[in-house]
């Protein structure tokens, strides 16, 4: 069996009295790419926050590389990395040098060579040059991926990287995504509202709804549970549905 | 703290200041504009008041640059931090193998740099406007001026403490909190002219005792070491319980998800 790189068990978190995640477990084992789903709101986010140490689990346990996460958080953090919507890199700054100023933190060798791959990688070589506050939102979350590529990480975190991409760069993002996975051996968090995105990237799913995980398993193993024909109507059927095994187990009930 | 993580830290902050030369403005044009009118107020004081006037006066100038150097070093640490906040780029440091040490170094070494900038100039510029010089006052200025940057250093931290727990409306106290202590500082008079009750919150601040020791080098020339002493002994205190604050500060922060919801505010 792959190596297990993330390890999560009975993660919980509230905030005061809002439970954002609730009891959640899985496993990312090596060369993965598992796609966490959810309607907004889902706790998704928390979730990865509390992989990178940003926010505190108020229960539960985190293993990265097989070691516990806060005790360990630096050595686990320098290889590792993560791109999301949600932040963006000093606007003030040109590109290369914001890559330069992340590089150095994740100690990246040869890193003028390596910015220059990172960049090609994302098609943004001809922008090396321009200040990262006047970057479209799409060309800003390719410089974000840049940042999150740099280290070459070993667990890679994506909270909706695609959001603002158009279909053609949004398609040619899932490629970079596959081909890390594919030659170095990457193992990815991924996050997404586009089902067409995990269809095509995700080896495995998790369907969380309320905090909660509902399921976990392939695409195909997913559609059978719900016997849905399509990731998307899974999807809306969580969204609206509530808690859908409560419902099944009503329904059983009462048959 | 690890060396190549601060220096990547302070690069970043370099590459500000050469991006957008304007913020070299903040750093240059109120230390100008407090050493002009403190100056020329000086030289008023000195040819109109009279004989019985002291003619240390000139201490106002020093008062001047040394509350500068202190305000700069606080200033360079909570601007620091307040820029990451701005450009919406606090969770991808703290989400990056960055210690609490390696940024509290790197802010210091950026308050520092500002300090330096400042003292320099300001003291450039009253040796030829006024004719003081506020580096032949003594060698001895050194360990007071050191005093100030670690204790701008302190109040840096503390700011930057109450910008994470208070989110970033409270950013107006970053510039505020040096001018709680104006008053109790001693900057441009002496400690015995407050009352009682204040002069123990003045002895309390290692700053109020390096404004009394520059005042005490310029009228009689000589250092006070034990005032000195009782000063680098406050300041690790102070610079003790700012760094336990801001630890404690960023704990609970990242309990109550403070820092993500910056980054996306
Ligand atoms: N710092 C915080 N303080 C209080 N509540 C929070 C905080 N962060 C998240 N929450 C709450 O936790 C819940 C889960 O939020 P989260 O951002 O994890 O959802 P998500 O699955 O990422 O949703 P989306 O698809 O919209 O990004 C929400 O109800 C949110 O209001
Ligand atoms: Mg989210």
């Amino acid at each position: 069996m792959k190596p297990n790189i993330l390890k999560v068990r009975d993660l919980t978190k509230h905030f005061g009295n809002v439970t954002s995640v609730d009891g959640v477990s899985f496993d990312i084992f090596r060369g993965e790419v598992l796609g966490l789903l959810g309607a907004n709101g889902a706790g998704k986010t928390t979730a990865i926050n509390m992989v990178l140490g940003i926010v505190t689990p108020t229960g539960g346990r985190i293993e990265v590389f097989g070691k516990e996460l806060m005790a360990n958080r630096i050595e686990v953090l320098r290889q590792m990395n993560f791109c999301s919507t949600y932040t963006q890199l000093p606007g003030n700054l040109r590109i290369w040098q914001n890559l330069k100023v992340f590089g150095q933190i994740y100690r990246v060798p040869n890193l003028n060579s390596r910015i220059d791959e990172v960049l090609e990688m994302l098609e943004i070589s001809h922008l090396k040059k321009r200040v990262s506050g006047e970057l479209s939102a799409g060309e800003g979350t390719r410089l974000n991926l840049c940042k999150a590529l740099l280290n070459r990480p070993r667990l890679l975190l994506l909270d909706e990287p695609t959001a603002s991409l158009d279909p053609d760069i949004a398609d040619k993002v899932r490629g970079v995504v596959k081909r890390i996975r594919d030659e170095e051996g990457t193992t990815i968090l991924y996050t997404s509202h586009n089902m067409r995105d995990v269809e095509e990237v995700c080896d495995r799913v998790v369907f969380m709804h309320k905090g909660k995980v509902l399921f976990t398993g392939t695409s195909e193993e997913t559609l059978h549970h719900f016997e849905e024909e399509s990731l998307e109507e899974v999807f809306i059927r969580v969204a609206r549905g509530g808690d859908i095994e409560s419902n099944r187990e009503t329904e059983e009930a009462t048959k | 703290m690890s060396f190549p993580t601060v220096r990547a830290l302070v690069l970043r902050y370099l590459y500000l200041y050469t991006r957008t030369p304007v913020r070299i403005v903040e750093l240059v044009f109120w230390p100008l504009v407090h050493l002009l009118v403190w100056g020329y107020l000086t030289r008023f004081l000195q040819q109109n008041v009279g004989d019985d006037f002291p003619h240390e006066i000139t201490f106002l100038i020093g008062a001047v640059i040394l509350w500068d150097i202190l305000f700069r070093a606080q200033q360079g640490v909570a601007i620091f931090f307040l820029e990451d906040v701005w450009s919406r780029n606090l969770l991808n440091i703290f989400a990056a193998p960055v210690t609490n040490a390696d940024y509290l170094g790197s802010t210091y070494a950026v308050g520092m740099m500002r300090a330096s900038v400042t003292s320099v100039m300001l003291g450039g510029l009253s040796v030829l406007f006024y004719s003081f010089n506020i580096f032949q006052l003594s060698w001895a200025l050194i360990p007071f001026v050191f005093n100030l940057l670690i204790f701008g250093w302190a109040l840096g931290m503390i700011s930057t403490a109450l910008i994470v727990r208070w989110g970033p409306a409270a950013e107006t106290l970053a510039w505020a909190v040096p001018f709680f202590i104006q008053p109790f500082a001693a900057v441009y008079y002496p400690v015995d002219y407050l009352p009682t009750v204040l002069q123990w919150i003045a002895k309390a601040l290692p700053c109020s005792y390096v404004f009394e020791g520059m005042r005490g080098i310029l009228t009689d020339g000589v250092v006070n070491w034990k005032e000195l002493g009782i000063a680098t002994i406050l300041n690790f205190c102070y610079l003790g319980l700012a760094g336990l604050l801001f630890v404690r500060v960023m704990l609970k922060g990242r309990e109550k998800g403070l820092l993500t919801k910056f980054a996306s505010q």
